[in-house]
């Protein structure tokens, strides 16, 4: 993949960015969002790495990015992220190939809707012993316990994944649908209206064997793998997101008249945007870098690459959320305009599949090798 | 010429390096450059000389005018091989990537024949003579005037941050040829040797005690009537056309030479016993983080080829030199109380000039300020204070 883009990625963006422009939801009340995930589903977009095999279409990590960077500039709420970003990465690195034929074409579809709970904050640098829900091994199915505090998309999913912590040690994964006997879930209320959460309690919920999904010994590699690649279309959607600001700032600042003139116009606004606008090219150059260096699903992932799109999109996305509102002055800080919207995105993506510091740690022990090591 | 395979081209430049970059040109690998430049003068320019005789100078010329003709492609391989092994700062490049490619678009025969084989040749060296002590960031506000007077063009003016003028023999200038003339316009491109007596070449000391600017001094300085490229006049498009030709083919060779500093970071690191500071090492992952971003930017500049000056390319400038300029800064608290210390061992010594030169690199060649109103106007489209 070269670092520019083909027409036919360029001709899925123009796609995705026309339709979700007439259907932003992301201030709405819940109402809409079911037919927009219909909408979405009915373009293709949750196949999009779904192997032909599987029901999908089978394309590359690159064209997830773009569907991704685009519902990212929209603040679109749906369950693509969940889906296409870390439920198909999951399946397609750790389970089987017989679950993988049987649960993705309904995912492709977007007739299930799923959910991956996997440690606190899905960090690809968890182990077992991190994980919040524990799984033994009962006769000929499986007992999983544990409560997973926050769970995103958690309210409306059918499904979870659950990667669990094995009695005998080790990780294994698990499908879990929502109405299992012994799982209760709460909403909760996030800053972020746009990316729900909610609180699942897992109390001796019993399944079946084919409920596990992995080959044993694959998870414990396989998750960090899959996690790696929710954090690089995470950035895709960061960049997106941070475009967005920058757009919706130079327009408004355009716009907006001041000592008689546009606030534009001013060398400490203009010197403000124009670093947004470095910021936000060294996040898509990172992105274009991470995304030549992983195709696709297969074969070693190089993380370090990763971790440059990971970094660079969280603090540009942040900076320009920031910015945005300062820039737009008193009515950025308002719940009408958009900014505070990017505001809270670019905080969620902060927090989630291991923060930009713990990714900064990751390639200071590529290059010094593990801290531990010298202790 | 037939295709050149690039796996194949990297191969023999990295050979012809190996063979060459030894003996008494040892000491030259990875010096000089930016912020090195005193660094054995002499022996660098004899190195251009066997660089020449290798067939490394003028890659991307035309064929006709003696050059290789070869490839984008190629020549951004040659670049990172060269710096890969360490290849000392080039004396040359002025003339090579600067004034050749300009004689050969907008140049007579007569220059273009007089001028090109010094230059291909490694003997002849030029600098460019551009700002002035009243245009710095306001270039057109050149003061600098030039007149032609029985059959010779007459100087006189000042210019300064002119490097290399020292180890230079000809200097390209931006005169003004219409007097009265403000701005852009009657301006005049002249091509002026520097052994005469109406040029006096001052060293400004700078912060890191080296001396790699020049102030230029023109006392009724001469040259011949035929040593203006375009018409009297046309200065400022030929000044402007001149810096278009700097296509960044060095990008990726000046990334070379950045991971090679940083790679000295890493070891001052250890070899401090401050590898085991979290916050520094953060700090560290940080910095190779920014240098891979400079690389994949750059090679989103290079996919775009031909068709235009994207974004990437706008803000690249800006980007590199402010991560170069933190570069310098992690060195220091890298070293500590060290720091203060002028080191007299090389790693060392090299990083503390990073940490005073890099304050330049967001100075020469369009300040911080003027890229971030370029990035604003050009890509943005906000409008003109």
């Amino acid at each position: 993949m070269s670092a520019v883009i083909t027409e036919e990625q360029q001709a899925l963006r123009d796609t995705a960015a026309a339709y979700l422009a007439g259907h932003a939801n992301a201030r709405d009340g819940r109402d809409g969002d079911m037919a927009l995930w219909q909408g979405i589903a009915g373009l293709g977009w949750p196949a999009v790495i779904v192997p032909e095999a599987c029901g999908g279409l089978g394309l590359g990590l690159a064209e997830a990015a773009v569907l991704l960077e685009e519902s990212g500039r929209q603040l679109t709420r749906s369950p693509l992220f969940s889906g296409v970003a870390l439920s198909h990465p999951l399946l397609l690195r750790c389970a089987t190939e017989v679950a993988c034929q049987r649960l993705l074409p309904a995912l492709a579809e977007g007739r299930l809707i799923s959910t991956v709970i996997a440690g606190p904050g899905l960090s690809p640098f968890v182990d077992a012993a991190g994980l919040e829900i524990r799984a033994r091994c009962d006769g000929a199915g499986w007992v999983l316990d544990g409560t997973a505090a926050q769970v995103l998309d958690g309210d409306t999913a059918d499904l979870a994944f659950v990667v669990a912590r094995l009695e005998e040690g080790g990780m294994g994964l698990f499908e879990l649908p929502a109405d299992s006997q012994g799982v209760s879930r709460r909403p909760l209320p996030a800053w972020d209206l746009s990316r729900p959460q909610a609180c699942w309690t897992l109390d001796g919920v019993r399944l079946a064997a084919e409920a596990r999904l992995d080959a044993p010994g694959t998870v414990d590699a396989g998750l960090s793998a899959a996690l790696a690649v929710t954090a690089l279309l995470l950035a895709a959607e960061q960049v997106g997101g941070a475009a967005r600001c920058i757009e919706l700032t130079v327009a408004y600042t355009r716009e907006r008249q001041q000592f008689g003139r546009p606030v534009a116009s001013f060398q400490a606004v203009k010197h403000r945007c124009a670093e947004m606008m470095v910021k936000l090219e060294g996040a898509r150059s990172a992105l274009a870098g991470a995304l030549a260096a992983c195709p696709g699903l297969e074969g070693a992932l190089a993380l370090e690459e990763v971790a440059v799109a990971r970094v660079q999109a969280a603090g540009a996305y942040r900076f320009c959320a920031a910015e945005a509102i300062q820039l737009h002055g008193g009515v950025g800080f308002t719940w009408e305009y958009d900014p505070q919207l990017h505001f809270k995105r670019a905080q969620w993506g902060g927090q989630w599949f291991g923060t930009p510091d713990a990714w900064r740690d990751a390639v200071a022990d590529a290059l010094f090798g593990r801290r531990e090591e010298h202790e | 010429m037939s295709e050149i395979d690039e796996k194949t081209f990297r191969a023999e430049v990295a050979d012809w390096m190996a063979r060459h970059l030894v003996g008494r040109f040892e000491v030259l690998r990875h010096r000089g450059g930016p912020g090195d430049e005193t660094a054995h003068p002499e022996l660098r320019r004899e190195w251009e000389q066997v660089m020449a005789s290798g067939g490394w100078i003028g890659l991307g010329w035309p064929r006709a005018h003696g050059g290789r003709e070869l490839p984008v492609s190629l020549q951004v391989a040659f670049h990172e091989e060269y710096a890969r092994a360490g290849g000392p700062g080039r004396m040359g490049h002025i003339g090579e990537t600067l004034l050749a490619p300009t004689l050969i678009d907008l140049g007579t025969p007569a220059q273009q024949q007089r001028f090109l084989p010094g230059i291909r040749e490694g003997r002849t060296f030029w600098c460019q003579g551009y700002s002035e002590p009243g245009a710095g960031s306001d270039l057109a506000a050149i003061r600098s005037r030039c007149w032609l007077e029985n059959g010779e063009w007459h100087l006189q003016g000042q210019k300064v941050w002119t490097s290399l003028a020292h180890d230079s023999e000809w200097i390209f200038v931006i005169a003004r040829s219409t007097p009265g003339s403000v701005g852009r316009e009657g301006l005049s491109f002249l091509l002026v040797p520097l052994a005469q007596p109406g040029v006096e070449i001052r060293p400004i000391r700078q912060m890191t005690g080296e001396a790699e600017f020049n102030e230029v001094f023109f006392d009724d300085a001469r040259t011949a009537a035929d040593c203006i490229v375009g018409a009297p006049g046309d200065g400022w498009k030929v000044a402007m056309a001149l810096l278009g030709y700097e296509r960044g083919l060095s990008t990726l060779g000046q990334q070379m030479h950045f991971s090679h500093e940083l790679q000295l970071l890493v070891d001052a690191a250890r070899a401090a016993g401050v590898d085991h500071d979290p916050a520094l090492r953060r700090r560290i992952a940080e910095a190779w983080i920014g240098l891979r971003t400079l690389r994949a930017n750059a090679l989103r500049i290079f996919a775009r080829g031909e068709s235009g000056v994207g974004p990437e390319a706008l803000v690249y400038k800006y980007a590199w030199s402010n991560w170069h300029r933190s570069l310098g800064e992690l060195a220091m608290d890298v070293m500590g109380t060290a720091g203060d210390l002028q080191a007299d061992n090389d790693p060392l010594r090299r990083l503390q000039q990073v940490f005073f030169f890099s304050r330049a690199d967001t100075i020469y060649a369009g300040t911080n300020e003027i890229q971030l109103n370029l990035i604003a106007e050009r890509g943005l489209g906000m409008p003109r204070g």
